[in-house]
């Protein structure tokens, strides 16, 4: 063996921005002898999916519409992560959280818009918290397999919902079409700056999650029972109460996400309401190593490689398979570069001289 | 023993890991048939050396000779296969196999099925060629730690090899055991076998070596022949200066007690008694050692204590208060501290991944008020603690993960004395930690005694409990098999409670 890999002791900030900026150029170089194969210039492609994401306003709002899911939904796997409790349940919870908000819409179409919105966000709070709090318990109490039990109630929530659009729920008045009626005007989301609402949420929230996770006693709690159990017992830290509150937090920022996305994006409860946003969060919240300021950087750029695959897609007439390639490339050579920080690739060379140690 | 041609050579082995020298140009000979001890202290690169040897790292430069021909190991199996085998200090043993299926687990000799009586027949006749007690069909989790070291030693020696490293092989042991492992040491030279024995404790370097090499910051000290050196040489070595080896116990005025323990039995999770009815007390002031072989009990013993552990029956009183039932954070907010070093040493106590100052929090974050944490204090306190106990590390903000096993201990002792606590409990506290930094806790521990702290110090070695406790409590299976007088007890005694033999000595009315 000429070389060998070797565990970086520390990492200045300028080389780690440089090795995953190469990251991106090499992604770049690969993906273009892809679209190359594809009778195009990936130069022209590249620069519209710059366009198709930022080119102008409205897209520049798109993208960020398409962020704030991610972002919100991200920020509560992030508390769940920390604990190491892999809650991938993020679909079910962000569908509860559309559920629940949903029943408030619904039944009560005509009071006052700030009480209506205000209940219906407690509803979608409320809705996450409880659906995430089923494989919470069952952690706590028996000590289950959380990734099954998460994974598997995203089914049961998506059926649900889908049962309620074709059956107790559907609008008499959609002609035949399976769809759940709209919400009343007082239930939909203002807009600021032409985005809704819901950037001001998600940004509040990154400050909120970034005292809860660094300043917090329960953060501080979290953190300890995710590296060891043993020492969270040790600390005196009630373990069941821990593991339930913070899932319940983890859900219940994640069924938020929901009722936004019911009230403001389609403004009725539908299974797409998620759009796979409880899974593409996994990626978001660790590619930022599960510090909320990085996962709102984080979601915004993930949010502008969907809008922009979508973009290249009509401008260019490509298969949506090829801009997905695009995409995972981006991604695969993204998550590759922190290899490449945590260690260092050198060759076999004679020692250095310094102080010793074991 | 004639050193011109040896069997093992070692030559300008150097390696690095990132920026730290683990090992600088290390030389090392061993002959055949003799036991060669490899001393040093914490970080001297013992360990580095060692897994160079067994194939586990491979060197940045400098070359291993083995019957006069350079060999390079890429992996641990080009090792084994060169006759070298290591015996690790945690046993490498599958415990639902039986000690057969442990001993061909990785063999590739054979087809797809295992011929049974044919290994059978090749177990007895190495089991006699060397003595060696083994069972074939004893299952691991039935065997005693002794035992599971023989089969260990005979698992290496069925690979066929002929060099053996032991790294702190007494740990585990009673002095009985000990003892044993001692007989099959020297049966293995007599078979022409080199054997590396790697050891903090002097006494049993001078008792089982032929040749000992000293390093020291990751370089070869020096080679001295037994017969020629004695224990104090050998320590100035090691430690590179000249130190005081003896460990004062200081008298202080019988106070009263301060802890008594009642009956106390516990339940492990299969519901099996792990405690069966211990009595003791502690007086304020007093230093109460605990010596037993690994896993009589204590551990439960100190979590018990410390609220960690459900309490099947019993009492126990802490300054007319029965902690029995009361939740840890409670006990603590008594004054009562436990700190336990696993053999991992990370296991309880601390965080990996958190720094210092984090880990300070640990202890002292419920006794805050409100939602947020103030790490204002345990910023001064992180500062002080490494100032005081002298830690190595880059900085209060550094992830402890980093930092030496001893200056991970550090910090985890220095936690714990400095919540001032009126009952203290060690377990373990110089686990692995080189010669000037026992004697720091041993100083640190007579300090607090002198504050008029009760403490209950769970140890290994046995010289230390006798030349530092005020009084030595002996357990064994879970029960109190004898509580002696320090000053009077001996090595022999103690060695024969710990494997539940009764004494005459001890105080009549805790004996079994």
């Amino acid at each position: 063996m000429l070389y060998r890999i070797e565990k970086r002791s520390d990492i200045s900030k300028e080389k780690s921005i440089g090795i995953r900026a190469l990251a991106i150029l090499l992604a770049l170089i690969t993906s273009g002898a892809f679209i190359f194969l594809l009778k195009l210039n990936p130069i022209d492609v590249y620069l519209s999916m710059l366009d198709g994401a930022f080119g102008s306003p409205y897209r520049i709002r798109e993208t960020i519409i398409t962020a704030i899911p991610l972002l919100i939904t991200s920020l509560g796997l992030a508390i769940a992560f920390k604990m190491q409790f892999w809650n991938i349940g993020g679909e079910g919870q962000i569908l509860m959280g559309a559920f629940f908000a949903s029943f408030i819409a619904l039944n009560y179409p005509d009071i006052p818009k700030p009480i209506l919105l205000t209940l219906m966000m407690i509803a979608g709070i409320l809705g996450g918290g409880l659906w995430a709090l089923i494989p919470a318990f069952f952690k706590a109490q028996w000590g289950t397999n959380e990734t099954i039990v998460t994974l598997m109630l995203n089914y049961i929530a998506l059926k649900w919902i889908t049962f309620l659009q074709y059956g107790p729920w559907r609008d008499p008045d959609a002609l035949g079409f399976p769809k759940v009626p709209n919400f009343s005007p007082n239930a939909i989301l203002p807009k600021v700056f032409g985005v809704h609402i819901g950037w001001i949420i998600a940004l509040i929230l990154v400050v909120l999650v970034y005292i809860f996770m660094k300043h917090s006693k329960k953060g501080y709690e979290i953190a300890v029972l995710g590296e060891s159990e043993n020492t969270a017992r040790y600390a005196g830290i009630n373990i069941k109460k821990t593991i339930l509150v913070s899932i319940f937090l983890s859900g219940s920022i994640a069924g938020l996400a929901g009722m936004i996305q019911a009230s403001a994006v389609s403004k009725t409860l539908a299974v797409s309401v998620s759009g796979g946003m409880g899974f593409t969060a996994i990626i978001t919240t660790w590619l930022a190593a599960l510090n909320p300021i990085f996962i709102l950087v984080s979601s915004i750029l993930f949010a502008a490689l969907i809008r922009s695959g979508s973009f290249i897609q009509t401008a260019f007439g490509i298969p949506s398979a090829a801009a997905s390639i695009i995409q995972a490339m981006i991604l695969f050579f993204f998550l590759g570069s922190h290899f490449f920080i945590k260690y260092r690739i050198t060759r076999k060379t004679s020692a250095k001289i310094a102080q010793g140690g074991e | 023993m004639s050193t011109e041609n040896p069997y093992l050579k070692m030559e300008g082995l150097t390696k690095t890991f990132g920026k730290v020298i683990a090992n600088n140009n290390v030389n090392l000979q061993v002959n055949k048939g003799e036991v060669h001890a490899l001393l040093g202290e914490n970080g001297a690169g013992k360990s580095t050396l060692m897994n160079m040897l067994s194939g586990i790292y491979t060197p940045d430069s400098g070359s291993i000779f083995i019957g006069g021909n350079n060999v390079k190991f890429s992996s641990p199996k080009d090792a084994i296969d060169a006759g070298i085998g290591m015996i690790h200090q945690h046993f490498k043993l599958v415990d639902v196999f039986t000690a057969k299926e442990n001993i061909i687990l990785g063999q590739k000799q054979g087809g797809f099925f295992t011929n049974n009586k044919k290994m059978g027949q090749g177990i007895r006749e190495l089991s006699q060629k060397y003595q060696l007690d083994i069972d074939p069909d004893k299952k691991v989790y039935d065997m005693s730690v002794g035992e599971k070291q023989t089969l260990e030693i005979f698992k290496v020696l069925y690979r066929g090899a002929n060099i053996l490293i032991l790294d702190e092989p007494t740990a585990v042991l009673t002095p009985q055991e000990t003892t044993k492992l001692f007989k099959i040491i020297k049966r293995m030279t007599e078979q022409d076998c080199a054997v590396i024995f790697i050891s903090h404790k002097m006494s049993e370097v001078m008792e089982i070596a032929d040749r000992i090499t000293v390093l020291r910051k990751g370089q070869t000290i020096a080679t001295l022949d037994k017969d020629k050196t004695n224990p104090k040489e050998l320590t100035d070595l090691m430690v590179g200066k000249s130190v005081d080896l003896s460990i004062k116990r200081i008298e202080t005025p019988k106070e009263e007690i301060a802890l008594e323990v009642k009956n106390l039995s516990v339940l492990n999770e299969e519901k099996v008694q792990v405690l069966k009815g211990l009595n003791f007390n502690i007086r304020s002031g007093e230093i109460l050692g605990v010596a037993g072989i690994a896993g009589s009990g204590q551990k439960e013993l100190c979590e018990s204590i410390a609220g960690l552990y459900p309490v099947h029956e019993g009492e126990i009183i802490f300054k007319g208060e029965n902690l029995v039932g009361k939740k840890p954070a409670e006990i603590i907010a008594k004054g009562v501290t436990m700190s336990f070093v696993p053999e991992d040493r990370l296991g309880m106590g601390l965080v990996a991944s958190m720094n210092i100052v984090d880990n300070l929090i640990l202890k002292q974050y419920q006794a805050q008020k409100g939602f947020l944490i103030n790490r204002k204090p345990a910023i001064a306190k992180a500062k002080e603690i490494v100032k005081r106990f002298d830690i190595q590390t880059p900085g209060i903000y550094h992830p402890i993960r980093d930092l030496s096993g001893g200056n991970i201990q550090k910090v985890l002792l220095g936690r714990e004395l400095d919540s001032n606590p009126e009952l203290l409990i060690t377990a373990y506290p110089v686990r692995g930690l080189d010669i000037n930094t026992c004697h720091k806790i041993y100083d640190l521990l007579n300090e607090e005694k002198k504050k008029g702290v009760a403490i209950l110090f769970i140890a290994e070695d046995l010289d230390v409990l006798i030349e530092l406790c005020d009084r030595i409590m002996v357990i064994w299976d879970g029960r109190v098999s004898g509580i002696l007088d320090a000053e009077k007890a001996t090595r022999e005694e103690i060695g024969l409670l710990m494997v539940g033999e009764k004494s005459d000595k001890t105080e009549g009315a805790y004996a079994i």
